[in-house]
């Protein structure tokens, strides 16, 4: 499994980046990560769909779709693909450290 | 990754609810990816951005071997709006938005959607006819020049 460092931590990502382990990530990895997922820059409105990313993957065991978080991050998908034009659902995810959300909708 | 799509643009020829969905979700499902999508709605695919007939698309109940009904069941009046009904249901326990939801919200990841000239002008379609979500109306040739480079998909 190939690596990548990230605030001075060697980390296992998977082939597309996303981190192995979610307990490895540290908020201070973030900016990073986004770098590298195309995010120059972590506004507030990023923090909070990262963070909304981050608490429904550990109270569910999976990251919700881009329809869920238009519906309950309270970020509207226009908005959602302005702040993650690379896809929202998927860049989050990986900028919050945790697996990407699957889902056809 | 070694390679990548970066775009795909999706003709939409088919009026009836299983011929839209697919075509919705396939457009949905590629911006959640970042890929760029352009969707081209043509002939009876044009219900799918008409006004007054986005919010009335119905299943093929008959012709339609996949519902395991008899051709005669299926041409029984109502039974269209009987079948859609029961997969409404369903699709909404499954979070699957209905047609005019899903066109705003395609419309919202920044897909561009765009009615085709020839059947406009077939069908005497005007833009104000269509949905505010529809960029333009457009001919097959400026579908090409928005689609090059990518992949087309045909439903």
């Amino acid at each position: 499994m190939p690596t990548a460092t990230y605030a001075g931590h060697s980390v296992a990502v998977n082939d597309e980046g996303f981190l192995a382990d979610p307990a490895q990530w540290t908020e201070e990895m973030a900016p990073e990560i986004a770098r590298s997922a195309g995010v120059d820059e972590l506004t507030p409105l990023h923090w909070l769909v990262i963070r909304f990313m981050r608490a429904e993957y550990q109270a569910k065991g999976t990251g919700p779709t881009v329809r869920v978080l238009g519906k309950t991050s309270g970020v509207s998908i226009k908005d959602l693909y302005q702040l993650f034009p690379h896809g929202p659902a998927k860049t989050a995810a990986m900028i919050a450290g945790v697996p990407k959300p699957r889902g056809c909708i | 990754m070694s390679t990548s799509l970066e775009k795909v643009s999706i003709i939409v020829s088919k009026g009836s609810l299983e011929g839209i969905y697919p075509a919705l979700i396939m457009a949905n499902g590629a911006r959640a990816e970042g890929i760029e999508v352009n969707l081209f709605f043509t002939f009876f695919g044009l219900d799918a951005i008409t006004r007054k007939r986005l919010g009335h698309i119905k299943v093929a109940s008959v012709g339609n071997p996949g519902l395991h009904l008899p051709t005669l069941v299926g041409a029984l009046p109502g039974m269209p709006a009987l079948i859609t009904r029961f997969l409404g249901r369903k699709m909404d326990k499954l979070d699957i938005p209905p047609i005019p939801e899903f066109i705003e919200m395609i419309a919202d990841t920044g897909a561009g959607l765009y009615g085709c000239q020839a059947s406009c002008d077939l069908f005497g379609l005007t833009q104000d006819d269509l949905a505010d979500q529809v960029k333009d109306i457009i001919t097959v040739g400026e579908f090409y020049a928005l689609a090059a480079g990518g992949e087309i998909i045909f439903t």
